[in-house]
């Protein structure tokens, strides 16, 4: 399967730039309301951006009087602006290092159940002394250990998403039985930190795996990025060189992983890979973004990750005139494709590790 | 005075009450289900809609149980997505206090709170049973009298976060760049199950904070809530047992110096409603007979004997064994403290009536609460309101996502004609629904 040039944006208050709540244009009750989150998911949609991202962290966002000090659970905005869409995909931050894993997966299963298939989520780890002390379970760990935790919770929360053959609910009347339970599995994960037994409490969720998306942040995020089925890569003098890394990253995971049932060839050639950047196109003007999402993807990325400076300022010139300059060039789709995310980012829907046909 | 009462909607669980087996009866898991059954409940102006939780599958001799409804989505994000499609239904999340931590908790329902403009509770439920331990990173490891403990740290904590921001903390002042005071949200806690510091990132929704609604039935768990809830939902559906549990929370609460207002008691209760009284009492029974296939009766037996059955045939008599308490036959169920009264009733009833085990089942444990025609539980549901039984109900429908329609079309124009419904929302808020004030 195939994609477009993807286009994603990134959610956060009022949008990136600390000021930005303080516009004339912006209500910031509104945040708090998720509604600044809805119409710039609905206008992002509307234009046909692929996906929308959410910003999250366990610690509440720094304490500057004149910066949005607030921040609303990026699973729970996501969830708030699914039923209000239909087209875009919906990827909230989550982080696991100090969370359970089976309510991480239970709660991105849930997010692609009422989002009929449009949910993907994105791993995020925490070293912060402040995040280890509002939750006081553990002290805080370096990037290493974080991340190495964290491909075992991406890994646990894809077998649990298998541990529901699709067709395990039944409903047969005659034997009385709701679920077929040999369709019904014990993941039994282990982990150094961690163990679940499963199965998991949601049933398959409609895209099989919703997409695992990772934000490169350290070398320690790129290497676990070739767990991921999208990357968020910063723009900076090496990135060719990461997405050449990514590349081979991935494939050598594969083959470490020998012969197993639960990769597909979309994961052999590697996660998607998009670039993150700040825009202000309010400012800025669309022309030169629109020039380096050219030269991006000159360099062989799959997208990019707009991460506006005003969500109510530059969403709707992202929406009104960066898409149609791409979709000019051949960088963006025409957006009107509906179905699930997996078949907008060309991804195919895995197959279940358990079922017997694979076994 | 004439008392007002409340309503909600409890959203088909995962046990026999549901019946999936009817042509009318659609799916657990899709959003559309919710969607309806919440619509449905704003029509009938109900005060909230509620939603159970569900940490592991429930398993009948060490095999996962596949009789009833199995599966259900994460409760605080489907409820985040209903808030989007309805205006003024408050929003009920069930979310166990054992495995989950307060932080997480305070955000993710004062975000639900947010996102609905002051509309969702928190139902506290503990555990501490190993078997479900196993799906999380601590396992089981509380003792059974600590989760009590454990339930009212963690509430007490979920609370200051909730609380940690003065009323004048929020400025919004765009012009002179104040968004919030400086310290806002800074929190510091240090208790027998939990040690933490920081700063809490929501201020107070518009309902001040989430509602909080307790089950326990125990003791321990009758004074939780009438130190800490602001509803209880309770078994108590008939009304000599429903006066009488009323009657023993609400004396609790002048010990926290709380009025009685200030608590409501809402049991779980189903209903049947038909054209007259003869024909719902058919329609009651047909609806039990599907509840309880011969199979079902087994489990349900095996439940309540605490011990394997299967070598019994569900249309002939009852066990002779005695019960036995404490079993692991059936998991991540509440089982019974003590079986041997219920044994003994069950028998005597058979006996009486020559009922097979099935029959016995069917006739004691699934009984609907209020059966009859639209005025008969009409009167029935306002009489135990009236009369101290309870505040109000939660009404448990048998079918998804249509089973509620009969009771808020042909019962709530009547109870709203006698002056004891509300005809229309009056507050926005689910306080304002229930009364409460913070």
């Amino acid at each position: 399967m195939s994609h477009g040039f993807i286009t994603a944006i990134e959610i956060d208050g009022a949008g990136g730039d600390p000021g930005a709540w303080r516009g004339p244009e912006v209500d910031p009750r509104a945040i708090l309301t998720g509604e600044l989150a809805v119409r710039a998911a609905q206008r992002a949609e509307a234009a046909g951006v692929d996906l929308a991202t959410f910003v999250d962290a366990l610690e509440a966002p720094d304490d500057v009087p004149d910066r949005v000090s607030v921040r609303l659970d990026a699973l729970g905005l996501a969830a708030r602006v699914a039923p209000v869409t239909q087209r875009i995909g919906l990827l909230p931050t989550i982080t696991v290092t100090h969370t359970e894993p089976f309510h991480v997966q239970a709660s991105v299963a849930t997010l692609d159940h009422i989002s009929g298939g449009r949910a993907g989520w994105i791993a995020e780890v925490s070293t912060s002394a402040e995040a280890a002390a509002v939750i006081g379970r553990r002290e805080p760990a370096p990037a290493a250990e974080t991340w190495r935790e964290a491909r075992y919770v991406v890994d646990a929360g894809r077998r649990l998403w298998d541990s529901w053959e699709d067709d395990a609910i039944i409903r047969d009347a005659a034997t009385g039985r709701f679920v077929d339970r040999e369709k019904l599995h014990y993941v039994d994960f282990e982990s150094p930190t961690f163990s679940v037994k499963g199965p998991s409490i949601v049933p398959r969720p409609p895209q099989g795996h919703p997409i695992t998306a990772i934000r490169v942040s350290t070398p320690e995020a790129l290497e676990a990025a070739a767990d991921a089925e999208l990357v968020f890569l910063p723009d900076s003098g090496v990135l060719s060189d990461q997405v050449l890394e990514l590349r081979e990253n991935a494939r050598r995971s594969v083959t470490l992983a020998g012969p197993s049932v639960t990769l597909t060839s979309d994961q052999v050639v590697g996660p998607l890979v998009l670039v993150s950047a700040e825009v202000r196109p309010h400012v800025d003007g669309v022309e030169r973004l629109a020039s380096s999402i050219e030269e991006w993807a000159a360099v062989g990325v799959d997208g990019v990750q707009l991460r506006p400076a005003s969500l109510e300022l530059d969403v709707p010139l992202i929406a009104e005139q960066l898409l149609p300059v791409l979709r000019e060039r051949g960088l963006a789709g025409s957006g009107q494709r509906g179905g699930s995310l997996r078949g907008r980012l060309g991804l195919r829907r895995p197959v279940n590790r358990y079922a017997r046909s694979v076994r | 005075m004439t008392k007002q009462i409340h309503l909600a909607a409890h959203f088909p669980g995962v046990n026999n009450t549901t019946v999936w087996s009817d042509p009318a009866s659609g799916s657990q898991i899709d959003f559309g289900s919710f969607r309806q059954l919440a619509e449905t409940a704003e029509r009938g102006t109900f005060d909230f809609f509620f939603l159970a939780e569900g940490l592991r599958l429930r398993e009948v001799k060490g095999r996962i149980h596949d009789l009833d409804v199995v599966g259900r989505p994460e409760s605080l994000t489907v409820l985040s997505a209903l808030a989007a499609v309805t205006t003024h239904l408050g929003l009920a999340a069930t979310v166990n206090s054992t495995f989950n931590e307060p932080y997480e908790l305070a955000k993710r329902l004062s975000t639900l709170d947010h996102v609905s403009n002051g509309r969702a509770a928190w139902n506290v439920v503990t555990s501490w049973d190993a078997f479900t331990g196993e799906n999380f990173r601590r396992g089981g490891y509380l003792d059974k009298g600590d989760r009590y403990v454990r339930a009212q740290e963690s509430l007490r904590i979920v609370r200051k976060l909730w609380d940690s921001w003065n009323g004048d903390d929020l400025v919004l002042d765009q012009a002179a760049g104040a968004f919030a005071r400086e310290g806002a949200g800074a929190f510091a806690d240090d208790g027998a199950h939990f040690t933490i510091r920081g700063r809490f990132g929501l201020p107070p929704s518009p309902q001040g904070r989430p509602v909080i609604i307790q089950a326990g039935d125990s003791d321990e768990g009758r004074e939780f809530a009438a130190s800490s809830a602001d509803v209880i939902f309770s078994r108590h559906g008939t009304f000599e047992g429903g006066q009488t549990f009323y009657k023993d929370v609400k004396a609790r609460l002048a010990k926290y110096g709380r009025t009685d207002e200030s608590l409501k008691i809402m049991p779980a209760v189903t209903v049947v409603v038909a054209d007259t009284d003869a024909d719902a009492i058919e329609k009651a029974a047909y609806i039990r007979e599907q509840q309880v296939s011969g199979p079902t009766a087994l489990v349900l037996a095996e439940l309540l004997w605490g011990r394997d059955l299967s070598a019994y045939d569900p249309d002939g008599p009852l066990p002779a064994e005695d019960p036995v308490v404490g079993s692991s036959v059936t998991q991540g169920r509440v089982g019974y403290n003590d079986p041997f009264p219920i044994v003994s009733e069950w028998r005597a009833q058979a006996e009486a009536h020559g009922w097979s085990l099935r029959q016995t089942v069917i006739n004691q444990q699934n009984r609907q609460t209020f059966v009859g025609s639209p005025t008969s539980v009409a009167e029935a549901v306002n009489r135990h309101v009236q009369e101290n039984a309870a505040d109000g109900f939660v009404l448990v429908p048998h079918l998804t996502p249509s089973g509620l329609d009969d009771f808020v079309d042909r019962v709530v124009p009547l109870l709203r004609e006698r002056g004891v419904f509300r005809p229309e929302y009056t507050g926005t808020t689910l306080r304002d629904h229930l009364g409460l004030q913070l």
